[in-house]
């Protein structure tokens, strides 16, 4: 048995090593053919990973990605594609920023409040595309895309100043947020501060885990997942598991945002970082889904994001960080399946080589058993 | 002359026999049906006739010549087609496109393209217009392009695998009357069917597969819809018997006029209506696709019966949720255990857990209870007999029989009150088998209502304490288990014989074909 635990293991870790080492290759053969050097700047942004304020930036950045990688892992672990992470983080950030900014209580109680309004924002934004699919059957592909391309709009309506916008120069923001809604950061000394709300993404990662692997509603959610004809007659609702699924996909979404929102810029502007919903679903592929893979995922993508810049004083371009994240989630794909299958098919002709070799389960209690057979 | 020959075919799948020494010779210029019940192993058969599996071990001769395939590509230019069950057509693109896609090389795309295509549809009477598009077709049209497609990459020997199961009566006539057309015209072809009426109207000769293996041959004219039943169910296997009767006159299940109806309007089930009292087994007899699995659906939730209410004990409970029926006492052995009774990917713990998630062991309150359940796997595992090496390791590692052992000890773990048990010995070997119609009668002692459905007339006859027919979504006759022969049910099965059947005591004369045609069967085992 000790063997077949073994051998999980081996098969989560062999994914993404190879990908991983595919993407490295990869990118090198890109740098050869452009005529450069194909292993210094890995060995430059190496090198970035060892100052601590770039340490300190990569934490910050990773924690958000973490956030939304969770939450388009809620989504594949049941089949459900939330690409929608994008639009519900932006508008749940943009909300949080908006109540920060009017409402002025305690911080008790506003830190509570504005963590409540993102939750329920990105719930609400996802939920649109969850009652759509459960009532007329619109793929949630589609429709947390078309969602996405709202949200902007909505954005953009919110920022105008006649609504809730405030203009600060050329930019667009929703003004500054009361002070009693800012979470103080971990000082850091002259490397700068961590986000406070790095916990609170530690804090979901654990409570992931825990939902998913040790709640009744995380088994039928997995069971949904793993098939859906069986999850039904196991007596798992179909449609209140989607819609389930994908109100607590976007809630989590909605506190993507809200480190970098509460923890430094304190307000919605034209800067807020975009985009992070999409990486998200890169992540969550890299990370297998798994609150601890998705962790490593989430290091890597903003060391790649961090210790890029970096290389444009060398005379490299720093682009080939993203040309390496697009290689990465190309070869995880590949090689992920191609694990699964080759492990299938391992295990079954191991668990055939045992049977015959006469390891069975409690093979050595076998002559009491047939003492008290019928 | 041979069209084609298959000698000793054998294909097996991890824990699996799928096809076990096949024998299957199509003469030129005729219609060969292969029938067998679902799960036979026809669809493997053609499969592997078709290129897209390799056979472990037997030969494969076209026009008398050894072949092997390694891809459809390759049967193709052997001539050999297949019409598909579900048509492969875009139905956003003409006939004519569909034709050419993927055999542009042939004749082109163009004129010539259109020319043979006419000249096909006209020399076989399949009445193709090249230029409509495919969605503006009927499912009758649709199945005669695909039939067109095959023909135009040069196919000589066409296999139809259920063609007749989406059309309607006249659309089966005029189907027949093409294929009437292509044997004329000296192509081949295998008819894969378990409609045993249509088979005789269409085929010049019939192989029957039974449990992976081909049983026998007839030719039409000299065969009953009964003697092709008793063949493709047979009765070769241990004897079922229960031994004395545990009825009680207390009704666990009562089902009062179940009705429920297909999209279009169609009734899958009509005025279904049955009681079974505690520690009684009723069998539902049918040929597949008459409403079972409709009817199965229905009592475990699956499906929302239109009309009639379903009882367990005193409780109403047609409009209970499947969780909350399964949580109340209702067991379920599924038909189809891959996509209905396992996860296959996950490990034997978590599919102990499946379907049971609210109950003890396996859950505390919402928090799940790893430990118990693993616990409680290592029990059942031991206790039925499930060979494994451990409860880590993936369902799909473990062979069919071992499986279902599994799903068997995990629903008879909530102590049910009432089971369903839908084909519960389907491709298990005999060992395994035996094991289970044994939990099925100690569970029936105790006192278990079970309401059995199987194609296998021997285990119904043998574990059923009443039997009852199904025939296009009605109970049409019911029988004592304990004087009815297979070939009267059987003759029941197909519509022929309603109300209550007696058993006839002078044995029809006829019966000796399909003794002789089952010596081949006595080899193979």
């Amino acid at each position: 048995m000790k063997k077949f635990d073994k051998e999980r293991v081996l098969l989560a870790v062999a994914g993404p090593v190879i990908a991983l080492a595919v993407a490295f290759a990869l990118s090198a053969i890109v740098l050869l053919a452009s005529g450069k050097n194909p292993v210094e700047p890995f060995a430059l942004m190496f090198e970035q990973a060892g100052f601590s304020d770039i340490q300190v930036l990569i934490i910050n950045q990773a924690s958000m990605y973490y956030i939304a990688a969770l939450a388009v892992a809620i989504g594949f672990r049941m089949n459900l594609f939330n690409i929608g992470v994008d639009g519900q983080y932006q508008l749940a950030a943009m909300m949080a920023a908006i109540v920060g900014a009017h409402a002025n209580l305690p911080a008790a109680l506003q830190i509570p409040l504005l963590l409540l309004t993102a939750v329920l924002t990105g719930a609400f934004w996802s939920g649109i595309a969850g009652v759509l699919k459960v009532t007329r059957g619109v793929s949630e592909v589609v429709a947390t895309i078309m969602l996405n391309a709202i949200a902007t709009s909505v954005i953009g309506y919110l920022w105008l100043p006649t609504v809730f916008g405030v203009k600060v120069g050329n930019n667009n923001t929703t003004g500054e947020m009361h002070e009693s809604g800012w979470i103080p950061g971990i000082d850091m000394g002259a490397a700068g501060e961590i986000y406070g709300l790095v916990i609170l993404a530690v804090l979901l990662g654990i409570g992931y885990w825990i939902v998913l692997n040790r709640t009744r509603f995380g088994f039928d959610l997995r069971a949904s997942g793993a098939s859906e004809s069986a999850a039904a007659a196991s007596g798992v609702s179909p449609k209140r598991m989607v819609l389930t699924a994908m109100l607590l996909s976007g809630a989590i979404a909605g506190l993507a945002g809200l480190p970098i929102l509460m923890g430094d810029t304190h307000t919605y502007s034209l800067n807020f970082p975009t985009g992070i919903g999409f990486l998200g679903i890169g992540i969550a592929l890299l990370g297998r889904n798994s609150p601890v893979g998705i962790a490593f995922a989430a290091l890597l993508w903003a060391w790649l994001d961090k210790a890029s810049p970096e290389l444009d004083f060398h005379g490299y371009d720093k682009e080939i960080a993203v040309i390496m994240q697009g290689l990465i989630v190309l070869s995880v794909v590949v090689s992920y399946e191609a694990v699964r299958e080759w492990g299938l098919r391992r295990q079954q002709r191991r668990v055939g080589a045992e049977l015959a070799a006469g390891h069975i389960l409690g093979a050595d209690n076998n002559t009491t058993k047939e003492v008290a057979g019928r | 002359m041979t069209a084609v020959e298959l000698a000793g075919i054998t294909k097996r799948f991890p824990g699996v026999v799928a096809n076990h020494d096949i024998h299957l010779t199509v003469r030129k210029g005729t219609v060969h049906a292969l029938v067998g019940e679902n799960g036979a192993g026809k669809s493997t058969l053609m499969k592997i006739l078709y290129g897209m599996q390799k056979p472990d071990e037997g030969t494969i001769a076209v026009d008398g010549e050894q072949v092997s395939f390694s891809s459809p590509a390759d049967a193709i230019v052997r001539g050999i087609g297949m019409v598909h069950q579900h048509f492969m057509l875009a139905d956003n693109l003409t006939v004519l496109e569909n034709v050419v896609l993927g055999s542009e090389k042939l004749y082109g795309i163009g004129a010539k393209a259109r020319r043979k295509i006419k000249e096909l549809s006209d020399r076989y009477g399949l009445g193709v217009r090249p230029d409509v598009l495919v969605e503006e077709l009927g499912v009758a049209a649709r199945q005669r392009v695909e039939i067109l497609k095959v023909l135009y990459r040069g196919a000589t020997t066409l296999i139809l695998d259920e063609p007749t199961a989406v059309l309607v009566p006249q659309e089966v006539d005029a189907l027949f009357d093409n294929l009437r057309e292509l044997k004329a015209e000296g192509l081949s072809v295998i008819f894969i069917s378990h409609k045993l009426g249509e088979v005789l109207s269409v085929a010049d000769e019939i192989t029957v597969i039974r449990r992976g293996t081909t049983v026998g041959t007839a030719v039409p004219a000299e065969t009953t819809p009964r003697q092709l039943a008793e063949l493709m169910v047979g009765s070769e296997l241990p004897t079922p018997e229960t031994a004395g009767s545990t009825v009680t006159d207390r009704p666990v299940l009562t089902v009062d006029k179940l009705r429920l109806s297909a999209p279009g309007g169609k009734a899958l089930l009509d005025d279904i209506t049955f009681t079974i009292h505690a520690g009684e087994v009723l069998g539902i007899a049918g040929v597949e696709g008459n409403g079972q699995t409709e009817l199965v659906d229905a009592l475990i939730g699956l499906k929302h019966a239109d009309s009639g209410v379903i009882r367990l004990a005193d409780e109403e409970i047609t409009s209970w949720a499947t969780r909350k029926r399964r949580e109340q006492g209702i067991g379920y052995i599924p038909e189809d255990r891959h996509r209905h009774g396992l996860l296959l990917e996950a490990p034997l713990w978590e599919n102990r857990i499946l379907g049971h998630v609210t109950e003890q062991p396996n859950a505390k309150g919402v928090w799940l209870d790893p430990k118990a359940a693993q616990e409680d796997t290592r029990r059942i595992v031991q206790a039925y007999d499930v060979r494994t090496p451990g409860i880590d390791v993936t369902a799909a590692s473990l062979s069919g029989g071992n499986q279902q052992k599994l799903i068997v000890g995990r629903e008879m773990s909530h102590k049910p009150r009432f089971l369903i048990a839908a084909h519960p010995t389907r491709g298990v070997d005999v060992g395994a088998q035996a094991a289970i119609w044994d939990h099925i009668r100690e569970a029936r002692r105790e006192g278990l209502a079970v309401l059995l459905i199987s194609a296998d007339l021997d285990e119904l006859i043998g574990l059923s304490d009443t039997l009852r027919v199904i025939y296009d979504g009605k109970l049409v006759a019911d029988a004592d288990p304990a004087t009815i022969t297979p070939e009267e049910l059987g003759t029941a099965m197909t519509g022929a014989a309603e109300g209550h059947l007696e058993h006839d005591e002078t044995p029809e004369t006829s019966a000796d074909v399909s003794k002789s045609a089952e010596s081949p069967e006595d080899e193979a085992r």
